[in-house]
């Protein structure tokens, strides 16, 4: 955090995405600027539907397309803009520098090949490598997301294997690439239970240490982010409503949204004290219906006549402290009391 | 997977032990007196009496339903009324021209109809997609025996490129050796360096295969159609994307081998039911199998020959699940490793 000159690796400036869908024209993401630096863990915070996974698909254009569409915006990774790339481009792209690793370790992995074929199979694809070789290193990737008895396990299948092993062998999977550069870990412990979640998250934070790279960590549990992040973006209804470094967000937490996540974290009585807040109340809106205006307004308790009318101009509380909120001020007000 | 094979090969006898018993009793049971329908209404009392104790129709039935058991077990499935002639060593000549028609319909239908069901899905809701389905739609509304005549007509009688029925060249002269004949084909091509009877047989096969073959390949088309389009939305489908793995590449071995697993059943299915197309197949394009002679042994009333037929179908229809069963669980490596 302290190295302000770091250079940047991601950037995605003013994405609009959206669904056509049998219903209409679901905006699943909209205005929506997001920079990862190098070296770094960025994480992307937000409930079920707020638009993380269609994010974080747009980067490696996995989202299905049709029915989604880039409506405007661009994602430039090292300076490349990924959404002008050819289909062969982006494929060459995948595994190579950015690679994924998905919730459900249950149906992420291929049922029919054993998991070291499956990363082998990496291995052979961008590096060239013979099936020995290929196996080789999916035994050493194995060692490295310490799953114990590599040699064994690499000729399991899936289903032979625990959630958590499986969560590990993904994890290697998106390792066996040639020149890591950016890891998408979409929600990588919510399918697994409290103590492996703590493991992943662990070996999640080891392995930065070891490789030089840049993580992009989306979840919807404000203790993954306090562990792992180094910065934070909190997403609702496709928009960006808040970004900081970790610190300044669990200090000063400006969006009325970004307070209800943290006051649902029970190991948090710090933001206890805003007593209405303690849970969001109300459902998230209709992506269909949904207006011009700030979208947290229809369950916000600060929500005043503007609010409904416009969504609001960034406002900085800090140079790594931005806030899109008409009534931060209040927000800052009543926490002060 | 030893032990599993093993398994479903004991649990194949009771099943084929009540094939045997419903064909000795759907026979026995029927109304009427056998050897009067088998003889005919001309037929007089002394000629019934003598048929029926040659049939050892006067037995109690459970003596009958031993004796006959007894029987099929050494392979013994009585006399042919028509020919005299032994109904196992009929069976045994005709039915390798009924399996062989029988595989290549099979492999014309599982070929084309997991690649068109393929391409259809991943070219989904195209013009490419509409008509492949229409055609699979047309496909399987389509009579057996009408196909196979308008074939004739279009292949034999009017472009004249392919014979209308038969399964060599009778100009050859040709003394089978397995009665298979593209392996015998095969054979001579190695043995006499000549290639004309191989020719000739696949010649011969082209039509039947298509006729018996079309109903099948719809049905295997539309099925790998919506197994895939299942498959590819699932996550590891993603994964494999996301890991770089070329487009083509996920298709044909990440999504396809999964996608098989529904297919595979379709086509053991399949092909248990080929073979009562091949009874139309065979009478319409005048080929020597099982099918054609069973036809003619119904119309005969040749309940012996009727009898043994239906065994023979059935026990082939049991072996097909069983090779269908082993193939599943090569595939599916939940079911190989339990
Ligand atoms: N293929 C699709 N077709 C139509 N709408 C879609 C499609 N994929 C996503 N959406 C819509 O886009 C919106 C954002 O979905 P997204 O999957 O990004 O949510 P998320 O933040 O990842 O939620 P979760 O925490 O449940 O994973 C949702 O409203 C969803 O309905
Ligand atoms: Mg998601």
């Amino acid at each position: 955090m302290e190295t302000v000159k770091q250079e940047t690796l991601l950037e995605i400036d003013n994405l609009n995405f959206s669904f056509k869908t049998q219903r209409g024209l679901v905006r699943a993401v909209r205005d929506l600027s997001i920079t990862i630096k190098k070296g770094e863990t960025l994480t992307l915070v937000g409930e079920s539907g707020c638009g993380k996974s269609v994010t974080a698909h747009a980067i490696n254009q996995l989202n299905p397309m049709p029915p989604g569409r880039v409506d405007s915006g661009r994602i430039l990774f090292n300076g490349i803009d990924l959404l002008q790339l050819k289909k062969g481009e982006i494929e060459k792209m995948r595994g190579t520098q950015i690679s994924m690793i998905f919730q459900e370790p249950m149906t992420a992995l291929n049922p029919v090949f054993t998991v070291g074929s499956q990363i082998a199979d990496v291995f052979m694809t961008h590096q060239g490598m013979g099936k020995d070789e290929a196996m080789a290193r999916a035994v050493e990737l194995f060692h490295l997301v310490k799953i114990p008895a590599p040699e064994r396990r690499i000729h399991a299948y899936p289903h032979q294997l625990s959630g958590g092993m499986r969560q590990r062998a993904m994890i290697a999977m998106a390792l066996a690439s040639p020149e890591p550069g950016l890891m998408i870990a979409d929600e990588p412990t919510t399918a697994l239970d409290v103590t492996i979640q703590a493991q992943i998250l662990d070996l999640l934070g080891d392995l930065k240490q070891q490789i030089d790279m840049s993580i992009l960590l989306i979840t919807h549990d404000m203790g993954v982010v306090a562990e792992m992040a180094d910065r934070v973006v909190v997403m609702y209804a496709g928009r960006k409503v808040e970004e900081s470094d970790v610190n300044s967000i669990f200090n000063d937490p400006r969006h009325p949204y970004t307070l209800g996540l943290l006051n649902s974290l029970p190991s948090n009585p710090k933001y206890k004290q805003a007593k209405r807040l303690e849970a969001i109340t109300g459902t998230v809106p209709d992506l269909l219906t949904i207006g011009d205006g700030c979208p947290f307004a229809n369950r916000c308790a600060y929500a005043t006549d503007i609010c409904r009318s416009s969504f609001p101009s960034m406002s900085e509380i800090n140079k790594d402290h931005s806030v899109w909120c008409h009534n931060h001020e209040s927000v800052k007000r009543e926490k002060a009391q | 997977m030893v032990k599993h094979i093993l398994k479903r090969l004991v649990l194949l006898l009771p099943t084929i032990l009540g094939v045997v018993t419903l064909v000795f009793f759907m026979i026995a049971l029927a109304p009427g007196d056998p050897a009067r329908v088998m003889l005919g209404e001309r037929a007089n009392a002394a000629q019934i009496a003598q048929l029926r104790a040659e049939l050892g129709l006067d037995e109690p039935l459970i003596k009958q339903y031993g004796l006959y058991l007894s029987r099929v077990v050494r392979f013994d499935l009585g006399k042919s009324i028509t020919s005299g002639q032994q109904v196992a060593e009929e069976i045994g000549k005709l039915f390798p021209a009924t399996i062989e028609l029988a595989f290549m319909a099979m492999i014309f239908a599982s070929v084309l109809g997991i690649l068109l069901g393929v391409t259809s899905a991943i070219k989904r809701n195209t013009w490419v997609d509409y008509t492949t389905m229409g055609g699979a739609l047309f496909g399987v509304s389509m009579p057996v025996f009408w196909l196979g005549l308008v074939l004739i007509m279009i292949f034999s009688v009017w472009l004249d490129l392919l014979p209308t029925g038969g399964r060599m060249n009778i100009r050859y002269y040709f003394t089978p050796i397995t009665n298979f004949y593209v392996i015998d084909g095969l054979i001579l091509l190695f043995k006499e360096g000549t290639a004309k009877y191989l020719v000739s047989a696949i010649q011969h096969l082209i039509l039947p295969t298509i006729a018996l073959g079309t109903i099948p390949l719809a049905i295997i088309a539309r099925t790998t159609r919506s197994s895939m389009l299942e498959v590819l939305q699932q996550d590891y489908i993603k994964t494999a994307r996301s890991a770089g793995i070329r487009e083509k590449r996920v298709i044909y071995r990440y999504a396809l081998r999964n996608a098989l697993l529904p297919v595979i059943t379709v086509i053991g299915i399949q092909f248990g039911l080929l073979l009562s197309g091949a009874i139309l197949t065979e009478t319409v394009f005048s080929w020597p199998g099982i099918g054609k002679w069973l036809y003619v042994a119904i119309g005969a009333r040749d309940y012996p020959s009727v009898q043994g037929g239906i065994i023979f179908i059935s026990v082939f229809f049991v072996l097909i699940n069983l090779v269908v069963d082993i193939l599943y669980s090569v595939v599916n490596p939940k079911i190989r490793l339990q």
